[in-house]
Parts: C-alpha cells; sequence; structure tokens
C-alpha cells in the first residue's frame, strides 16, 4: 500500500441545471475535489441506467446523478420526472449487486446553487473514500476460481 | 464436409436444463432432413458418443458445434475448450451458453451459499453429517475427483472465442431450422452476428393494443387477470417485450403471459436489465418523488425480474462477493 486511495468518482449532470451549477462553483473560485469527474448530458432524464452500471463496471468507486428540481425547474417541462421514477428502482438494484447505497448519489442542484455542488462534491468524496476501493472488475476476478 | 459431402455436427449440453436439446427434436420430421445433411459426431443426449471420441479428433474436426448450457463448473469449462478445439464453428446455442439464463441467476450468490442451500437447509434436504461435495476426497481404493463448482456461471463467450449466438430459452424450432439452413447454404452473416432472431423488440411482433402507458400500481402474475387483447404492461404487468430481441413471434404474451425476456436484449443494447428497468420505470404514473418511490417499490427482487436470463452476460456479471458475509456463512454451519 504505497500510496493512498484516491476515489475515482462520475457524475452525470444535466446541462441546465446541475451542469451550470458546477460551472458557476469553478468559475467562483470554490474549492473542490479532483476527485470527481463530470459527464454533462442534456437532462437527468437522459442518464440510462446502464451508463450508472457501466461507470462501476469500469471502475468508478461512485456515480452522482443530479438534475434540475422537481417539479417546475426541468428545461425539457418533466425530464427529471423520468429521473425520479427511475433512481429509486436504481437504487434497489445496486444493492441486490452488493453496491453500498453510499457510492451512488441521486437528486437535484439548480443553476443557483453552486454551493451546494462544492459541498457535494466533497460530502460525497469522503463518503466514498471511507468505503475504499470498489475495484469491481478486479474484485470478481481475484475471487474467481 | 465429411467424405460423403454431409456436414459434421456436434451438440453438446453444458449447465442447461436440456430444454435446448427438445427444441432440437422439436424440429419434427424435419430432423430427417438434418440427418441427411448432416452427420452427427458427437451428441451426449441423444447418441452414444464419449467424450474420448471428439479427443480422438484432428483440431477443427467438427464443422458445427451447437453448444448449450452455461459453464457453471470446471468440466463445463473443459468441454468448451475441447469443443472449441475440435470445431470450425462454435454457435452458443440457447440463452444459458448465450448469456447465462435462469442458472446465472445463482449469481446473485456464491459457491458456499449455493451449496448451504442446497446440502444443508432446502427443506426436502435430510444430511446430518453435513456432508458437502469436495473436489477431491481419499476413498480406500484412491483419490476420487469431481469437477469443481465456480462462484460464478459464466457464459460461454467468457471462457472461450464464439462464433455465433443462437438466443431462446429454448430456441424456437423454425428459428433453429432457419439456422440450420444458413449453415447448410453458406449463409451465415459475419462472425459475432446473433442468428435465429429479429433484429427487433419483441413488442415489435406482439398483436397486443397499446396505448399511453401510466402505470398506477405494479401487479405480480397471480394478483390480476389481465385483459387478454391490452398490452400487458399498460396493464402493470412488467412484460420484457420492450428490451427483448423479436423472433420467438410474441409466443408468451399470445397466451396471456408476460414476455420474460429470455431472446436477450435487442441489438445495440448492452445490459438488458437495465434497459427494462428504464424502460419500466418511465412509464409509472407518478407526479411526486414519493409516489414515483413508493409505486417502483413495490417491484420485489429488481434483479431477478429485469435480468432473468442475462445476468451473467450483464455489465456486473453478478452481485459482489464478500469476504466477510462468506465467513459468516461458514460460522453457521
Amino acid at each position: 500500500m504505497a500510496e493512498e486511495f484516491e476515489p475515482r468518482i462520475i457524475a452525470f449532470v444535466c446541462n441546465w441545471c446541475t451542469y451550470t451549477a458546477a460551472d458557476n462553483a469553478g468559475v467562483s473560485r470554490m474549492e473542490q475535489p479532483p476527485n470527481v469527474d463530470i459527464i454533462r448530458v442534456m437532462c437527468s432524464g437522459r442518464i440510462e441506467p446502464t451508463f450508472i452500471l457501466k461507470a462501476f463496471a469500469l471502475g468508478a468507486d461512485g456515480v452522482i446523478v443530479s438534475g434540475c428540481h422537481p417539479p417546475g425547474d426541468c428545461h425539457y417541462t418533466n425530464g427529471n420526472f423520468k429521473t425520479f421514477r427511475r433512481m429509486p428502482l436504481v437504487e434497489q438494484l445496486l444493492a441486490q449487486f452488493g453496491i453500498e447505497k453510499e457510492r451512488f448519489h441521486w437528486g437535484w442542484i439548480s443553476g443557483a446553487e453552486a454551493v451546494k455542488w462544492a459541498q457535494l462534491t466533497h460530502e460525497f468524496t469522503e463518503q466514498v473514500r471511507a468505503l475504499g476501493p470498489l475495484n469491481w472488475k478486479q474484485e470478481l476476478e481475484s475471487k474467481e476460481d | 464436409m465429411a467424405g460423403n459431402g454431409k456436414l459434421k455436427l456436434g451438440l453438446y449440453w453444458a449447465a442447461s436444463c436440456g430444454g435446448c436439446e427438445i427444441a432440437v427434436v422439436e424440429l419434427r420430421e424435419k430432423i430427417l432432413d438434418l440427418d441427411a445433411a448432416a452427420e452427427i459426431l458427437f451428441w451426449p443426449v441423444a447418441m452414444d458418443f464419449k467424450v474420448k471420441d471428439v479427443e480422438a479428433m484432428p483440431d477443427g474436426h467438427i464443422d458445427v458445434c451447437l453448444f448449450n448450457g452455461a459453464i457453471r463448473t470446471s468440466e463445463n469449462e473443459h468441454m468448451a475448450h475441447l469443443l472449441r478445439r475440435k470445431s470450425k464453428v462454435l454457435v452458443a446455442f440457447g440463452s444459458c451458453a448465450y448469456e447465462g439464463c435462469i442458472p446465472g441467476l445463482a449469481n446473485l450468490f456464491d459457491r458456499q451459499s449455493v451449496f448451504a442451500h442446497a446440502y444443508l437447509e432446502a427443506p426436502t434436504v435430510d444430511n446430518p453429517q453435513g456432508v458437502l461435495p469436495q473436489p477431491v476426497t481419499q476413498m480406500p481404493e484412491g483419490e476420487i475427483e469431481i469437477p469443481r463448482f465456480y462462484n460464478t456461471v459464466k457464459t460461454l463467450d467468457q471462457v472461450t472465442e464464439v462464433d455465433y449466438y443462437v438466443p431462446g430459452c429454448p430456441p424456437q424450432p423454425h428459428q433453429i431450422w432457419a439456422v440450420v439452413e444458413a449453415i447448410l447454404g453458406g449463409n451465415l452473416p459475419p462472425r459475432g452476428s446473433v442468428v435465429g432472431a429479429g433484429e427487433k423488440t419483441v413488442c415489435d411482433e406482439c398483436k397486443r393494443q397499446r396505448k399511453e402507458k401510466r402505470i398506477r400500481k405494479f401487479y405480480r402474475y397471480h394478483e390480476i387477470i389481465p385483459d387478454p387483447t391490452e398490452c400487458l404492461l399498460d396493464q402493470g404487468i412488467i412484460c420484457a417485450g420492450p428490451a427483448t430481441r423479436s423472433g420467438c413471434g410474441a409466443l408468451c404474451p399470445q397466451v396471456n403471459q408476460p414476455c420474460r425476456g429470455c431472446y436477450g436484449p435487442p441489438p445495440n443494447v448492452m445490459d438488458q436489465g437495465a434497459a427494462l428497468l428504464s424502460a419500466v420505470a418511465s412509464v409509472v404514473d407518478a407526479d411526486t418523488e414519493e409516489e414515483a418511490a413508493r409505486i417502483v417499490g413495490e417491484i420485489l427482487d429488481p434483479v431477478g425480474t429485469f435480468y432473468r436470463f442475462s445476468l451473467p452476460a450483464s455489465l456486473l456479471h453478478r452481485s459482489r462477493l464478500r469476504t466477510k458475509e462468506r465467513s459468516h456463512a461458514k460460522n453457521q454451519h
């Protein structure tokens, strides 16, 4: 154990709210951990559960999904409705796969909530750090015979 | 081809139920055409060939091998490697070889918990000495070896190279015949293709009336008498049609049963379970977070529902193996 564990976190965020918040956080020089890699999509309703599973399968230690506040903030009126219908089921699915619920966060951050974004990235990174690496593929292979 | 011009065919089963074998026999009178066109060199379930007969063949001797069943034990894997070497074309035949199928649901558990249930805990088991299968057993006559049981069920292409995939649990006989004809006529698509199936979804072949989907409650099948003409998913019964490859002719919905997903994901879908989850959850008729969570929360066993046939082939392959839980299970016995 030469190097300290640095969690790798993938954040799927919508273009109109959470990405704007992240952008604002950066422009406003708010400190954020470098562990969170942002993937911008047009709407949180575009985030297929496949994206989340693939992130974990390819080595993410944690995943964030964030969009516009329901009911009224969505740029596409109700794209975020799809998000809140799917994500509770994704949570159940991840639990069955044995992935701790602390590794997955979904919620809402508006364009005006840069502080909330900076705070989330800090807290979530520390939460995942405490759990240690997920290492999905290597774990499976090492425990196979 | 054999000296008599016939196609040299091999058929094998690994971890499977035998349904794929029945499906071949279900070619009915066409089996005579198959016999006329092909010489069967190996088919343990129906004909008296031995493994040593296969071992004695030169490499690449079999023209086409239809391999059904998942890889559950070291013996399954050994046969997969052997038949790969002896066959020019290896076909993952049926859902188990293609994507793991029902045996693959054991990937929610590990060897230890499977053994514990099957040999110790099941109500029908009487095993007071707690005897469990051992790979190697010492007997007065010498050492007995049985195949090792893996923690994880694998698909055929996770242990060896596969040329074609025939989906279905089991593959439908008319589709099997179409594949046989394609092989005999030399009309096979590029290597790696799924053959004996369609390019769309089961919904595309389903005759039921579809409306705008607004689901307020999910019913388990015993809780409802479905309308025979309306879309089953519209009625709140989870039907895998939207995330399942066409080819069966929508057999199950025709007889008032929801599609369970045995033809695997449609083209360009990476993970059948995630695609089905997405399709099912997004049509829930809930405009608040609490209501949505309540309605989808009624779905018991999401993995078993959405990945019924495809867990080993899914993005995550299996549930996480945890050393801690396994040692805990050991203490209980």
